[in-house]
Protein backbone atom coordinates (compact mmCIF):
# COMPACT_ATOMS: atom_id res chain seq x y z
CA UNK A 1 0.00 0.00 0.00
CA UNK A 2 2.81 2.61 0.98
CA UNK A 3 4.71 1.85 -1.99
CA UNK A 4 1.07 2.66 -4.86
CA UNK A 5 0.70 5.78 -2.61
CA UNK A 6 4.23 6.89 -2.72
CA UNK A 7 4.17 6.49 -6.90
CA UNK A 8 0.58 8.23 -7.06
CA UNK A 9 1.51 10.74 -8.04
CA UNK A 10 3.85 11.66 -10.35
CA UNK A 11 5.67 8.81 -10.86
CA UNK A 12 9.14 9.95 -9.60
CA UNK A 13 9.52 7.40 -6.68
CA UNK A 14 13.35 8.51 -6.76
CA UNK A 15 12.48 11.53 -5.47
CA UNK A 16 9.32 10.65 -3.06
CA UNK A 17 11.84 9.70 -0.62
CA UNK A 18 10.09 12.34 1.68
CA UNK A 19 12.47 14.84 1.74
CA UNK A 20 10.52 16.80 -0.77
CA UNK A 21 7.42 16.36 1.65
CA UNK A 22 9.41 18.08 3.88
CA UNK A 23 10.44 21.06 2.18
CA UNK A 24 7.15 21.28 1.50
CA UNK A 25 5.80 21.11 4.77
CA UNK A 26 8.40 24.15 5.45
CA UNK A 27 7.56 26.13 2.98
CA UNK A 28 4.14 25.79 4.49
CA UNK A 29 5.37 26.75 8.05
CA UNK A 30 6.91 29.67 6.59
CA UNK A 31 3.73 31.34 5.07
CA UNK A 32 2.36 30.22 8.50
CA UNK A 33 5.38 32.56 9.95
CA UNK A 34 4.35 35.49 7.77
CA UNK A 35 0.41 35.17 9.58
CA UNK A 36 2.13 35.30 12.58
CA UNK A 37 4.53 38.11 11.57
CA UNK A 38 1.41 40.66 10.33
CA UNK A 39 -0.22 39.44 13.87
CA UNK A 40 3.12 40.37 15.70
CA UNK A 41 2.67 43.62 13.58
CA UNK A 42 -0.51 44.32 14.16
CA UNK A 43 0.25 43.98 17.79
CA UNK A 44 3.49 45.56 17.94
CA UNK A 45 1.02 48.96 16.43
CA UNK A 46 -1.79 48.36 18.97
CA UNK A 47 0.02 47.75 22.25
CA UNK A 48 -0.30 51.06 23.62
CA UNK A 49 -3.60 51.30 22.76
CA UNK A 50 -5.57 50.50 25.66
CA UNK A 51 -8.28 52.82 25.53
CA UNK A 52 -8.06 53.56 29.13
CA UNK A 53 -8.70 49.59 30.07
CA UNK A 54 -5.88 47.60 31.60
CA UNK A 55 -2.71 47.44 30.65
CA UNK A 56 -0.52 44.39 30.40
CA UNK A 57 1.40 45.06 33.40
CA UNK A 58 -2.45 44.70 35.43
CA UNK A 59 -2.85 41.69 33.42
CA UNK A 60 -0.01 39.33 32.76
CA UNK A 61 1.26 37.08 35.82
CA UNK A 62 5.03 36.18 34.48
CA UNK A 63 5.17 33.02 36.96
CA UNK A 64 2.06 32.06 34.71
CA UNK A 65 3.99 32.66 32.10
CA UNK A 66 7.04 30.87 32.51
CA UNK A 67 5.49 27.81 33.56
CA UNK A 68 3.74 27.62 30.00
CA UNK A 69 6.48 28.44 28.33
CA UNK A 70 8.50 24.99 30.27
CA UNK A 71 5.87 22.93 29.21
CA UNK A 72 6.43 24.10 25.71
CA UNK A 73 9.81 24.00 26.42
CA UNK A 74 9.84 20.15 27.59
CA UNK A 75 7.57 19.40 25.22
CA UNK A 76 9.52 20.05 21.96
CA UNK A 77 12.16 18.32 23.93
CA UNK A 78 10.37 15.34 24.44
CA UNK A 79 9.36 15.27 20.99
CA UNK A 80 13.11 15.27 19.87
CA UNK A 81 13.30 12.35 22.18
CA UNK A 82 10.62 10.55 20.49
CA UNK A 83 12.04 11.11 17.13
CA UNK A 84 15.02 9.26 17.78
CA UNK A 85 13.06 6.78 19.44
CA UNK A 86 11.19 6.47 15.69
CA UNK A 87 14.61 6.93 13.91
CA UNK A 88 15.92 4.05 15.85
CA UNK A 89 12.36 2.07 14.94
CA UNK A 90 11.35 1.30 18.78
CA UNK A 91 7.78 1.98 18.43
CA UNK A 92 6.64 1.72 22.06
CA UNK A 93 9.50 4.25 23.04
CA UNK A 94 8.34 7.00 20.31
CA UNK A 95 4.51 6.28 21.50
CA UNK A 96 5.55 6.53 24.70
CA UNK A 97 7.22 10.02 24.31
CA UNK A 98 4.36 11.44 22.08
CA UNK A 99 1.86 10.48 24.73
CA UNK A 100 3.97 12.77 27.26
CA UNK A 101 4.45 15.16 24.64
CA UNK A 102 0.73 15.18 24.54
CA UNK A 103 0.24 15.92 27.57
CA UNK A 104 2.20 18.83 28.04
CA UNK A 105 1.41 20.28 25.07
CA UNK A 106 -2.59 20.12 26.77
CA UNK A 107 -1.29 21.47 29.73
CA UNK A 108 -0.49 24.26 28.32
CA UNK A 109 -3.32 24.49 26.07
CA UNK A 110 -5.65 24.13 29.75
CA UNK A 111 -3.12 27.12 31.15
CA UNK A 112 -3.93 29.21 28.05
CA UNK A 113 -7.90 28.62 28.40
CA UNK A 114 -7.90 29.32 32.17
CA UNK A 115 -5.80 32.44 31.38
CA UNK A 116 -8.05 33.82 28.52
CA UNK A 117 -11.47 32.87 30.56
CA UNK A 118 -9.82 34.60 33.15
CA UNK A 119 -9.22 37.79 31.67
CA UNK A 120 -12.67 37.64 30.14
CA UNK A 121 -14.34 37.37 33.12
CA UNK A 122 -12.03 40.36 34.63
CA UNK A 123 -13.65 42.61 31.87
CA UNK A 124 -10.70 42.10 29.71
CA UNK A 125 -11.86 40.26 27.01
CA UNK A 126 -11.17 41.45 23.06
CA UNK A 127 -13.41 43.92 22.77
CA UNK A 128 -12.23 46.01 25.90
CA UNK A 129 -9.35 47.83 23.42
CA UNK A 130 -7.16 47.36 20.53
CA UNK A 131 -4.82 46.08 22.84
CA UNK A 132 -6.69 43.43 23.86
CA UNK A 133 -8.02 42.34 20.32
CA UNK A 134 -4.73 42.15 18.92
CA UNK A 135 -3.37 40.44 22.38
CA UNK A 136 -6.26 37.76 21.59
CA UNK A 137 -5.85 37.46 18.55
CA UNK A 138 -1.96 36.75 18.18
CA UNK A 139 -1.69 34.73 21.54
CA UNK A 140 -5.47 32.97 20.49
CA UNK A 141 -4.03 31.74 16.87
CA UNK A 142 -0.34 30.50 18.58
CA UNK A 143 -3.15 28.31 20.82
CA UNK A 144 -5.52 26.92 17.72
CA UNK A 145 -2.07 26.23 16.04
CA UNK A 146 -0.84 24.08 19.79
CA UNK A 147 -4.57 22.82 19.79
CA UNK A 148 -4.08 21.55 16.42
CA UNK A 149 -0.80 20.05 16.62
CA UNK A 150 -2.24 17.86 19.50
CA UNK A 151 -5.13 16.43 17.05
CA UNK A 152 -2.35 15.36 14.92
CA UNK A 153 -0.35 13.98 17.48
CA UNK A 154 -3.41 11.76 18.96
CA UNK A 155 -3.90 10.64 15.36
CA UNK A 156 -0.06 10.13 14.57
CA UNK A 157 0.02 7.76 17.65
CA UNK A 158 -3.19 5.92 15.99
CA UNK A 159 -0.67 5.86 13.21
CA UNK A 160 2.04 4.41 14.45
CA UNK A 161 0.25 1.51 16.68
CA UNK A 162 -1.84 0.66 13.78
CA UNK A 163 0.51 0.92 10.48
CA UNK A 164 3.68 0.44 12.29
CA UNK A 165 6.84 2.99 11.35
CA UNK A 166 6.44 2.79 7.45
CA UNK A 167 7.68 5.48 5.12
CA UNK A 168 4.54 7.38 4.98
CA UNK A 169 3.94 7.74 9.23
CA UNK A 170 7.70 8.20 9.24
CA UNK A 171 7.33 10.75 6.69
CA UNK A 172 4.39 12.44 8.09
CA UNK A 173 6.23 11.84 11.92
CA UNK A 174 8.85 14.34 10.35
CA UNK A 175 6.20 16.83 9.06
CA UNK A 176 4.43 16.81 12.52
CA UNK A 177 7.97 17.28 14.19
CA UNK A 178 9.28 20.57 12.46
CA UNK A 179 5.24 22.17 13.34
CA UNK A 180 5.90 21.01 16.66
CA UNK A 181 8.96 22.52 16.96
CA UNK A 182 7.56 25.84 14.98
CA UNK A 183 5.33 26.18 17.46
CA UNK A 184 7.94 26.90 20.28
CA UNK A 185 9.59 29.17 17.94
CA UNK A 186 6.79 31.53 17.84
CA UNK A 187 6.28 31.12 21.82
CA UNK A 188 9.70 32.42 22.00
CA UNK A 189 8.81 35.63 20.33
CA UNK A 190 5.16 35.82 22.42
CA UNK A 191 6.46 36.10 25.23
CA UNK A 192 9.09 38.06 24.79
CA UNK A 193 7.00 40.53 23.19
CA UNK A 194 4.37 40.46 24.33
CA UNK A 195 4.20 39.71 28.31
CA UNK A 196 8.19 40.54 28.96
CA UNK A 197 8.01 43.76 26.87
CA UNK A 198 5.10 45.18 29.00
CA UNK A 199 6.94 45.01 31.85
CA UNK A 200 9.67 47.19 30.64
CA UNK A 201 10.08 50.65 30.37
CA UNK B 1 20.28 6.77 12.35
CA UNK B 2 22.93 8.14 9.67
CA UNK B 3 20.44 7.52 6.05
CA UNK B 4 18.58 10.38 7.78
CA UNK B 5 20.38 12.52 10.33
CA UNK B 6 19.01 15.28 8.97
CA UNK B 7 16.05 14.71 10.35
CA UNK B 8 16.57 13.89 13.70
CA UNK B 9 19.60 15.01 15.14
CA UNK B 10 21.34 13.13 18.00
CA UNK B 11 20.28 13.14 21.65
CA UNK B 12 23.30 14.87 22.30
CA UNK B 13 21.65 17.52 20.34
CA UNK B 14 18.30 17.53 22.05
CA UNK B 15 19.70 17.64 25.52
CA UNK B 16 22.38 20.54 24.79
CA UNK B 17 18.92 22.49 22.80
CA UNK B 18 16.79 22.25 25.60
CA UNK B 19 19.72 23.10 28.68
CA UNK B 20 20.20 26.33 26.21
CA UNK B 21 16.78 27.32 26.05
CA UNK B 22 15.84 26.75 29.45
CA UNK B 23 18.87 28.77 30.25
CA UNK B 24 18.20 31.98 27.95
CA UNK B 25 14.50 31.61 28.97
CA UNK B 26 15.34 31.99 32.54
CA UNK B 27 17.77 35.01 31.89
CA UNK B 28 15.22 36.56 29.82
CA UNK B 29 12.34 36.24 32.62
CA UNK B 30 14.91 37.02 35.73
CA UNK B 31 16.07 40.19 33.49
CA UNK B 32 12.74 41.60 34.08
CA UNK B 33 11.62 40.02 36.66
CA UNK B 34 14.73 40.76 39.13
CA UNK B 35 16.57 44.10 39.45
CA UNK B 36 20.02 43.05 38.59
CA UNK B 37 19.38 44.98 35.21
CA UNK B 38 19.12 48.29 34.32
CA UNK B 39 15.47 49.35 33.73
CA UNK B 40 16.64 50.66 30.55
CA UNK B 41 18.56 48.27 29.25
CA UNK B 42 16.03 45.56 29.66
CA UNK B 43 13.80 45.47 26.68
CA UNK B 44 17.56 45.32 24.50
CA UNK B 45 18.68 42.60 26.20
CA UNK B 46 15.51 40.04 26.11
CA UNK B 47 15.38 40.78 22.36
CA UNK B 48 18.94 39.70 22.10
CA UNK B 49 17.88 36.76 24.07
CA UNK B 50 15.41 36.24 21.96
CA UNK B 51 17.18 35.96 18.90
CA UNK B 52 19.53 33.85 20.47
CA UNK B 53 16.95 31.29 21.90
CA UNK B 54 15.15 31.43 18.10
CA UNK B 55 19.27 30.50 16.63
CA UNK B 56 19.51 28.15 19.09
CA UNK B 57 15.90 26.02 18.74
CA UNK B 58 16.77 26.16 14.70
CA UNK B 59 20.06 25.11 15.09
CA UNK B 60 19.56 21.98 17.44
CA UNK B 61 15.72 20.89 17.18
CA UNK B 62 14.64 21.92 13.45
CA UNK B 63 18.65 20.69 12.64
CA UNK B 64 18.11 23.67 10.23
CA UNK B 65 22.12 24.59 8.97
CA UNK B 66 23.79 24.54 6.16
CA UNK B 67 24.59 20.93 5.58
CA UNK B 68 23.62 20.33 1.63
CA UNK B 69 19.98 18.25 2.63
CA UNK B 70 18.99 21.45 5.20
CA UNK B 71 20.15 24.32 2.21
CA UNK B 72 16.88 24.51 0.50
CA UNK B 73 15.02 24.49 4.35
CA UNK B 74 17.94 27.26 5.20
CA UNK B 75 17.31 29.34 2.46
CA UNK B 76 13.93 29.39 2.18
CA UNK B 77 13.80 30.74 5.50
CA UNK B 78 16.40 33.65 4.79
CA UNK B 79 14.18 35.05 2.73
CA UNK B 80 11.19 34.29 5.11
CA UNK B 81 12.98 36.32 7.65
CA UNK B 82 13.60 39.20 5.34
CA UNK B 83 10.05 39.25 4.39
CA UNK B 84 8.85 39.39 8.03
CA UNK B 85 11.54 42.20 8.91
CA UNK B 86 9.85 43.93 5.82
CA UNK B 87 6.57 43.45 7.24
CA UNK B 88 7.16 44.17 10.88
CA UNK B 89 9.39 47.05 10.66
CA UNK B 90 7.35 48.06 7.71
CA UNK B 91 4.48 48.29 9.76
CA UNK B 92 5.83 50.05 12.93
CA UNK B 93 7.68 52.82 11.43
CA UNK B 94 4.33 53.32 8.97
CA UNK B 95 2.14 53.34 11.78
CA UNK B 96 4.89 55.47 14.03
CA UNK B 97 4.63 58.02 11.39
CA UNK B 98 0.76 58.11 11.09
CA UNK B 99 0.89 58.39 14.60
CA UNK B 100 3.41 61.39 15.23
CA UNK B 101 2.31 63.82 12.21
CA UNK B 102 -1.37 62.87 11.45
CA UNK B 103 -2.65 63.26 14.57
CA UNK B 104 -2.29 67.14 15.45
CA UNK B 105 -4.81 67.37 17.89
CA UNK B 106 -4.06 65.45 21.65
CA UNK B 107 -7.79 63.79 20.85
CA UNK B 108 -8.41 61.60 24.62
CA UNK B 109 -10.57 58.27 24.35
CA UNK B 110 -12.69 59.90 26.47
CA UNK B 111 -13.23 62.76 23.96
CA UNK B 112 -13.42 60.86 21.12
CA UNK B 113 -16.78 59.48 22.69
CA UNK B 114 -18.49 62.61 23.39
CA UNK B 115 -18.42 63.81 19.95
CA UNK B 116 -20.31 60.77 18.57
Amino acid sequence: MSTTLATAGHGHAEHDDGSMTTVGFWIYLMSDCLIFATLFATFGVLAGATAGGPGGRELFGLPFVLTETMLLLLSSFTFGAGMLGAAAGRRRVLVGWLAITFLLGLGFIAMEVHEFVELIHDGAGPSRSAFLSAYFGLVGTHGLHVLSGLVWLGVMMHQVLRFGLDGIVRRRLACLSLFWHFLDLIWICVFTFVYLREFTP
Amino acid sequence: MSHDSQAHGSMRSYVSGFILSVALTLASFGAVMSNVVPANGRLALIVALCVAQLFVQLVYFLHLGSARSQRANTAIFACTTFLIAVVVAGSLWVMHNANVNMMPMPLSVHQAMMHE
